[in-house]
Parts: C-alpha cells; structure tokens; sequence
C-alpha cells in the first residue's frame, strides 16, 4: 500500500516535470509571437502597447514576398520528389527482396548521421560540377536529400502496417507488380503520403542550414530573414513574419500528424 | 471479359517485373549514389587536393590533414565543438528521459496529445528557435529586462549573449525533440510482463527501474544521443546567432572555408575530419548497444 502511495506521488512529480519541460519547450518560441504585436523595436518588458504594424509592414515588401514565393515553389517541388523517392525505396525495402533495395534504403536515411554543413558544402560541389551552380534547382536537390529520411521513415512503417496477405492476395488474384503497387498498396498507404509530403515541405520551407550554401541570387524566406537579422530596426518585421510562418508549421504539422493516425486506424480496420 | 480472364491469368514476368524493379528503384537510386555517395566522395577527393582556386583544387596531397593536425586553432576549435555537442547532448537526453518515461508508462488518455506536443517544435523552424534565443539573451532583451522589471537586478548584464553556455542552451532547446522519440520508442517496447516479474520477485519500484527499465532503454538512449550530437558537432547557426568569436565551432570553419577564406580542399578536409570523429562516435555507440544488448 505505501509502494503505492509512493508511485502515486512520484508520478504526480514527474507529471509536474513534464509540464515544466513543455513550458521550457514553448516558451521562448512563443515570446516571437508575443513582441510581435508589441508597440516598440526593441522586443524587452515590459510591453509597451498593442500594434498590428509590423504586420502591415509585411504586406507590398517585393523581396519578402519574391522569397515566399521562391520557398512555396522549392518547397513543394523537394517535397514531392523526397516523398516519391520515400515511396519507392520504403516499398522496395520492404518487398523488393534484393540486397540493392536495402541498401539504397539504408544509404537514404544515412543523412541524419551527416552534419547539415556537411551535406551543404558536398551538394555545393557537386552542383558547381554539373554546371547547376547555386540556384534554385540546386536547393531542390539538397532538400529532397534532407527530407529524405523523413519520408523514408514515414511510408516504411505505413507499409509495414499493412497486413502482408492484402499484398499477397492482390498478387495470387493476378494482379502484376505494379497493378497490386498503384490499385493496393498506394490507396491504401494515401493518408501516410499526404503526411510525408506535407513534412517533406515543412522542412524545406524551414530548411536554413544547407540552402545557406546552395542559394544563388534567388533567397528562400529562412535566407530573407537570416539577411534581415543584421538590422535591429527590422527585427519586429521578422517577428511578425516568424508568427506567421509559426502559425502555418503548427497547422501544417498538425495536419501530418492527424492524417497519419486516422490513416492507420483505417488500414488496420479493413482488412477485418 | 477478355481482358478480366487475361488479368487472372497470373503471367511469368509478373512474378520477377524486371521493367517495374528497375522503375521503383530508380528514383532512391539516382538520389542515394548520386546526391549522397557520390557527393561525399567529392569532399573525400577534394579534401586530398591543394587549393588553386579551381573547383576541384589541383594536385594530390596530405596537406590540408598536416595542417589540420599541426595548427593549435583546430585542434581548441575541435575540442570546444565536441565539449558543446557533448554537453547538448548529455543535457537533451537526461532531461528528456523522464518525459519519455512519462509518455510510455503514465501518461494514459494523454499520451497521443502529449507525444505531438513534444514533437511539434521539431517541425517548426530552426532559425526561428534561435532568434527566439536571441532575444531572450540579447542585452536588451528578454531576460534582462525581466529581471529589471521584477527587481532583481538594477542593472542589466552582457553574461548571457555571446559565450559558449549561451550556444549549449540554445542548442538543447534547439535539438530537444530529437532526444524524446527514440527513447520513448524503446521504453515503449519493454514488454510489460519483465516489470511485472520484476515486481512480483520483490522488486522496488527504483530497483525496477534501475535494473530492469534503465539497460533496456538504453539502445534508445544512444540512438537519442547520436541524433542530438551530429547536428549540433557541425552547427555554425547558433553559434553564429548567439555564441560570439569565443564560441567558434567547427562547423564555422567549414563555413567559412566555402565562403569569406574560399579555401575549398581545406574545408572539405575538415569535413572530412568531422566525419571521422562522427563515425568513431557511432562505432562506440554501436559497441556500448551491444553490451547493454547481450546484457538483457
């Protein structure tokens, strides 16, 4: 009884910890949010009044609305190419049975373990090899590559939830490889590749440390606020934009992760 | 009705579909080999050459490695970058433990919600949790101005901005949710019949824990720690943002040595170096995963 009472208290304590660490967790991202409506440049207490300017500010700005567009085109196009690529080497990996498959599937998460320095200044080689050069089709090589493990991990286990005998029937029923891929498995696999490309895009769209290398005279909105951080007059500017780029991570993530559950919950309840 | 009997008909090269394998393998194959093998060699191979000002450097030579090895500069920019990466990761890991601990075994009804409450900051902007930092360290910023305004100070300090401990929070806070998922995920495995063992032979809840939870989440631990400390080793934004000239890390250098110094093959030698100390850091990870993994 008293080795209760004990657990008890020390899950209370730990539930307390847990609150503390999401606080640490929240806080000062959330301060981005709270300068942003306050009425002076310098973003200190106490607050001096409640201003929507600086996200007038952000309205008829032609560089920060030419990085937007310029991060929403890169974005969605790495987005697209990591998630096809996710597909085909999670698929192949786990039904391709050939050393090549696995090993593909293996060197495709391998960019978690390189420093994003690193993977920089290697594609800034390589694309001034091929004559790419810095530009916007190099940022999308180098961010289908660092969303890459994302979308391999995300549509692994969403195949691999997949009971095996729904494959495996598709293809005694006579369907050929490709049919059982494009009618079975990737209807049911849809909610997970929704998911993979909306995170594919987020870490595009937040990517700072390898575009730094690749950009050419075309900045992506990580690049616009990095160059925007020099001037401390600007810096509610960029506090308002963080805000909104903020808002739209929180929505879009959000989103990923509902989609992925509520996939799941499906797959698992049809074949029953 | 034709065509539904041929597509019953199982043939032959449905079965092996070398068109279809070679189709689906294209893509992760191009990507792989092309975009991360065969760039890596790129460095590889230009880390051995002497810096002309052409892309690719001219020559074959060990130089760039005799310098890295002989000038001090490196060798103190070396071992505050690991010192950094090591305390971030010995910080993110240990606080996150008790959260992950939380999320696998008490948290209930909670646990989903709770799970994508410490997962979201990983996909928010990492620029931005720095310049979050920023203000929150800045002279005039956050922090001194709220000890101001409570009282506690009259005067506000420089200690926070610009020094190294600077760059170690930011960091943590930086590359906390990388630490809570894969611990979580190797609690969360534990099966639950080893603690009921452990507790119906006698056990306490702390000897449970020390002897039972502990060596079997640790293939998670270190799977948490290599992805907290490769990043933060070659970060140059955080100390860029917040860290000041004496928070130099190595991920500066290279930075810089494809940038301002324009020193291609000593920068690719130095990525190089950096891909060795990561890799000796994965092989004693892999070895102490063995031992905690024949222990159980």
């Amino acid at each position: 009884m008293s080795a209760r009472t004990d657990t008890n208290a020390g899950g209370r304590w730990l539930g307390l910890y847990v609150l503390g660490y999401l606080v640490f967790l929240y806080l000062p991202v959330l301060l981005i949010p709270l300068f942003s409506f306050n009425n002076s440049i310098q973003a200190a207490f106490p607050l001096q009044g409640f201003t929507l300017d600086w996200y007038r500010s952000l309205y008829g700005n032609p560089a920060l609305s030419g990085a937007l567009a310029n991060s929403l085109v890169i974005g969605v196009i790495a987005a697209s190419g990591a998630t096809l690529c996710g597909i085909t080497v999670s698929y192949m990996d786990l039904y391709g049975r050939s050393p090549l498959a696995a090993t593909i599937s293996a060197i495709a998460r391998l960019p978690i373990l390189i420093p994003g320095v690193i993977v920089g200044i290697s594609l800034l080689i390589l694309v001034n090899l091929i004559g790419l050069g810095p530009s916007r089709i190099s940022i999308v090589l180098g961010h289908i590559l660092v969303a890459l493990p994302t979308t391999v991990v995300v549509m692994r286990s969403r195949f691999a939830a997949i009971p095996k005998t729904i494959r495996e029937a598709a293809l005694d029923l006579g369907a050929s490889d490709w049919t059982t891929f494009r009618r079975v498995m990737l209807p049911l696999s849809a909610p997970a590749v929704l998911s993979a490309f909306m995170l594919a895009f987020l870490t595009s769209f937040d990517e700072f440390i390898v575009v730094f290398f690749l950009a050419g005279t075309e900045p992506t909105l990580p690049l616009y606020i990095w160059s925007q951080l020099r001037f401390p007059r600007s810096l509610p500017t960029v506090m308002a934009l963080g805000t909104v780029i903020l808002c739209v991570s929180f929505i879009i993530a959000g989103s990923a992760e509902i989609l992925r559950h509520r996939g799941l919950g499906a797959a698992r309840r049809n074949p029953a | 009705m034709s065509s539904t009997i041929a597509a019953a008909r199982p043939l032959p090269e449905n079965r092996t579909a070398p068109a279809f394998r070679f189709a689906m393998l294209l893509p992760g194959g191009l990507v792989t080999f092309f975009l991360i093998l065969f760039a890596l060699g790129l460095v590889l191979f230009l880390a051995f050459r002497g810096n002309d000002g052409s892309l690719l450097g001219v020559g074959l030579t060990v130089e760039n490695f005799v310098t890295v090895a002989t000038d001090p500069l490196y060798w103190t920019v070396t071992l505050r970058s690991l010192v950094i990466a090591g305390l971030v990761t010995l910080a993110t890991v240990v606080t996150a433990y008790p959260v992950a601990y939380y999320l696998a075994f008490r948290a209930g009804r909670r646990r989903n919600l709770l799970l994508f409450l410490v997962t979201l900051p990983f996909w928010t902007s990492y620029l931005l949790r720095v310049f979050a930092w920023k203000i929150v360290l800045a002279y005039n910023g956050v922090l001194n101005s709220a000890f101001i305004e409570t009282g506690l100070w009259s005067q506000p300090t420089l200690a926070f901005l610009n020094t190294p401990a600077a760059v170690v929070v930011t960091l943590a806070h930086a590359y906390a949710p990388f630490a809570i998922l894969p611990i979580y995920v190797a609690l969360d495995t534990i099966p639950k019949s080893l603690l009921e063992a452990a507790s119906d032979l006698g056990a306490r809840p702390f000897t449970s824990f020390r002897r039972v939870v502990l060596p079997n989440s640790m293939p998670g631990v270190l799977a948490a720690a290599l992805v907290v400390f490769v990043p933060t080793v070659g970060d140059y934004v955080t100390p860029a943002m917040v860290g000041g000239p004496a928070s130099t890390m190595i991920g500066t250098l290279i930075q810089s040595q494809f940038g301002k110094a324009n020193d291609w093959p000593f920068g690719a030698a130095l990525s190089v170096c950096v891909m060795l100390v990561i890799l000796c850091v994965v092989l004693v990870a892999r070895g102490a995963d063995r031992r905690f993994g024949s222990r159980t």
